[in-house]
């Protein structure tokens, strides 16, 4: 092991001790040593996370895989207690029910519940070399039943009411100039504002669908249409970017607001 | 808290943001000219860059206030509209990684809620969302509505696993995904479900979250075929594709830390009730909006040197 290496361990040690110990004193609580060494694991768990925007180092290897044992670990946990032991004893036997302390369910078909448990046991077999082929059973229930209840669902909401929801008026309450420049009014939900948000939707879409059809060549009028659409997307793009920057920055916020408020302390 | 108007009206400015303005301006200059001279500029400039755009505004404490676009609005008068004793259904989808974007927008909503007297019905789809329902619970149930009891007021359904599968099951029947409540209280002994068999007799469903299953599984599998009115709060990440489902299929939408600003700005504009409430949301816009104007100063800069390199070459 390098020296370097050492001495950096060495250091972060020490500053982690220093930080623990001073959480501990300065914080108020029943368990403040305990709850002083959480949140200075947390900030230097944060930090070592952060480390990586250096370079890749140990210590932010340390805390990824940590954060991704500790998630898994988390999720089998509450998936057996809240369905297993939640949905599934409940409806099978009143002395496995009795033993989990939850209430026994009687029903007079609880009997069907016993096949996902045998789907269960067969997904398991993937681990065995020679059994492997048995998951492929409740592998292929899982994506016949996922690809039937998607088909309809998808049917509907994104394909049906989507394109029922860009036919739009491209006159709102339309009853002639006169009233429509009296009541003139930038609001978002005026006419004028409507009326031009409905017309960006006729164009949008219209201009998309002739940018993607490759059938005809893109020249005269067609070609600018094509243009437009190629603006449209663009456009869209830079938004999906900018909500992405936002959600990004927000991450960050939360993590600095944590390392200055509860580790630091220096704001309230 | 130094309240600035978005339009920059600078009227009470501390010390801490102008210094914070000079420093990134004189950054940003810096930069410029060095670019501009030729030499490379390293990528952890940048990074210190945004996490001194960042730091500096939570340090001084800026913020801005916002005014309520439409959609978010649209979420603010349902729940209004809604008279007390309707059942809304809140679900928590999403995990610990999205909870400084969206835990602002699902306690501002439960806070709205629970002072209209509706009752709530808590579950979520993500299995880490339970922990984030719980800080809902400290930090707004019980320590602001301490009179609300749980099972009449709320209930708290916890985390079931299967994602589009337990929608699918609870549009028609709760009991049989959730036999029981988060405390092992049965079904029948809830008082909040004593007219609630499926999400159809719900009111409102909101779905907060980021990821999948959330608000998109939502809409399909129990808002569209169920014909329950729907709205949601999700990271700006992936706000953009479901604007496509306001206002037919969702009524209203937070899209990030800004829709849950402008909702937290609108319940403290219109209610005397929540002048003092936590803002979390509105306290990040500083952050976000100087980090927005660096962004975009990277943005300029390296395309001036992008035309300026390209007209070089052509020359």
């Amino acid at each position: 092991m390098k020296k370097t290496t050492i001495i950096t361990f060495a250091v972060i040690s020490a500053l982690f001790l220093v930080s623990w110990i001073a959480k501990g004193m300065f914080t108020e609580g029943s368990s403040p040593f305990l709850d002083g060494f959480l949140v200075t694991l947390a900030a230097f768990l944060t930090l070592a996370i952060m480390s990586f925007l250096y370079k890749d180092n140990p210590y932010y290897k340390f805390a990824e895989h940590l954060f991704v044992g500790v998630s898994a670990a988390y999720a089998m946990c509450l998936g057996f207690w809240s369905t297993i032991v939640g949905n599934l004893i409940p409806r099978l036997s009143s002395g496995i029910s009795e033993f989990f302390k939850v209430s026994y369910i009687e029903g007079d078909y609880n009997f069907i519940y016993f096949i996902p448990i045998i789907f269960g046991i067969l997904l398991l077999m993937r681990l065995s070399p020679r059994g492997g082929w048995l998951s492929r059973w409740p592998l292929a229930f899982i994506v016949g039943t996922t690809a039937g209840l998607n088909f309809v669902r998808y049917l509907r909401s994104d394909f049906i009411n989507q394109v029922s929801s860009t036919i739009v008026p491209l006159m709102i309450d339309w009853q002639g100039f006169g009233h429509f420049f009296s009541n003139l009014n930038f609001s978002a939900t005026g006419q004028l504002v409507m009326m031009f948000s409905n017309l960006v939707i006729f164009i949008g879409v219209t201009c998309g669908i002739i940018y993607f059809y490759f059938s005809k060549e893109h020249t005269g009028w067609f070609g600018r249409a094509s243009k437009i659409g190629i603006w449209i997307l663009m456009i869209t793009f830079g938004a999906s970017f900018g909500y992405t920057v936002m959600g990004r920055i927000s991450l960050l916020v939360g993590r600095i607001t944590f390392l200055f408020r509860d580790w630091l302390e220096i704001i309230s | 808290m130094t309240v600035l108007n978005p339009l920059f009206a600078i009227s009470a400015q501390t010390i801490g943001i102008t210094l914070t303005l000079i420093i990134i301006g004189l950054g940003l200059a810096w930069l410029f000219w060095r670019s501009f001279s030729g030499k490379e500029v390293d990528r952890r400039i940048i990074f210190i860059f945004i996490f001194f755009s960042v730091a500096a505004p939570i340090l001084f404490k800026i913020s801005f206030t916002f005014k309520a676009i439409p959609i978010v609005s649209a979420l603010y008068d349902k729940v209004e509209s809604l008279p007390a004793g309707s059942t809304v259904l809140i679900s928590y989808d999403f995990d610990p990684a999205m909870a400084p974007e969206v835990q602002p927008m699902a306690d501002a909503l439960s806070r709205h809620c629970l002072s209209r007297d509706l009752k709530i019905i808590y579950m979520c789809l993500f299995p880490t969302g339970q922990g984030q329902l719980e800080e809902t619970f400290r930090t707004v149930v019980r320590e602001e509505f301490p009179n609300k009891k749980d099972g009449i007021d709320f209930v708290n359904l916890g985390y079931k696993a299967g994602g589009e599968g337990v929608l699918n099951v609870i549009v028609t029947d709760f009991e049989k995904m959730f036999p029981t409540d988060v405390n092992s209280v049965p079904y029948g002994d809830i008082q909040v479900f004593d007219n609630i068999k499926s999400c159809q007799n719900l009111d409102l469903i909101i779905s907060i979250g980021g990821g999948r299953p959330g608000i998109k599984e939502w809409v399909l599998f129990v808002g569209d075929p169920g014909n329950v009115p729907m709205a949601a709060g999700v990271a700006a990440v992936v706000a953009p594709q479901l604007y496509p489902y306001f206002p037919n299929q969702i009524l209203g939408l937070l899209g990030g830390v800004k829709g849950a600003a402008e909702y937290e700005n609108k319940m403290r504009d219109e209610h005397e009730q929540f002048k003092d409430m936590p803002t979390p949301a509105t306290t990040m816009m500083g952050p976000q909006t100087l980090a927005h104007i660096v962004v975009m100063a990277f943005i300029i800069i390296g395309n001036i040197l992008y035309f300026r390199n390209k007209r070089r070459e052509e020359g």
